[in-house]
């Protein structure tokens, strides 16, 4: 069974047609990678699905904008992956 | 519909908003200037605006679903299928439905038919965010007020 980084990375790769040996885990997805806004609705719809949970994009996005939070702390992908593995275990929970 | 004013959708028959699913009716004009260029001799209702007119009534579902407080733009059209050719004159049912409701955006599968024979289908995503201004959400109402014919929503 795939790890969560792995399922992401996969995830990744065929959204935005990225090399897959290019997406690591200390990546930052926007930064590092120059997935755009567009393209990570698109990696979250895909995740959603994966997972069975909800991304918490827009509560993200307002402490973003409101810089309650920096981009690295949700978009690094080892973070992400761990924000990811909270959702999940929050629904079997 | 009035193509030029990108009214797709003449009237929303059915809408059920919690479970996503919204069935309505395009009226496809007998004369505009759309036609005038698409095409000479042969008057076809193009693709772009069937996508739109499947977009927009995944968006009044939306609008439904969501009380008008925020609005769905699109996004992205993930898939679109035209089987046959749209004419004027023609009654068109419009059929959209919610696949996948996330955060900031929501995904949807819409298709439209005539006499129960498929003329194309999509699957469209939405990107969720504020109205803009009062202009356009007033607008939206306005126009969802005017279309809806559903006993609910």
């Amino acid at each position: 069974m795939a790890t969560t980084f792995e399922a992401v990375a996969e995830i990744i790769s065929e959204t935005s047609d990225i090399p897959l040996e290019e997406i690591t885990p200390e990546k930052n997805a926007f930064t590092d990678l120059g997935i755009d806004s567009l393209d990570f609705l698109d990696i979250a719809f895909a995740i959603d699905k994966n997972f069975g949970i909800k991304i918490p994009l827009e509560k993200w996005t307002e402490e973003l904008n409101e810089n309650k939070a920096d981009v690295d702390e949700y978009f690094i992908l080892s973070k992400l992956c761990t924000r990811i593995d909270e959702l999940i275990a929050a629904k079997d929970a | 519909m009035l193509l030029e004013y990108f009214q797709m959708i003449d009237a929303v028959e059915d809408l059920d908003p919690d479970n996503g699913k919204i069935i309505a009716r395009a009226d496809v004009p007998m004369e505009s200037t759309v036609f005038e260029g698409h095409f000479p001799g042969s008057p076809l209702v193009p693709g772009v605006l069937l996508i739109e007119t499947m977009a927009q009534a995944s968006g009044f579902m939306l609008l439904a679903r969501m009380k008008f407080e925020k609005m769905p733009f699109l996004a992205n059209v993930t898939s679109a299928k035209m089987r046959t050719f749209v004419e004027p004159g023609e009654v068109l049912l419009v059929e959209a439905e919610l696949d996948h409701d996330g955060s900031g955006f929501a995904t949807t599968k819409a298709r439209i038919s005539r006499d129960g024979k498929k003329i194309c289908d999509s699957k469209l995503m939405f990107r969720i965010m504020p109205f803009p201004n009062d202009t356009l959400k007033n607008n939206m109402l306005d126009r969802y007020s005017q279309i809806n014919q559903s006993s609910t929503g």
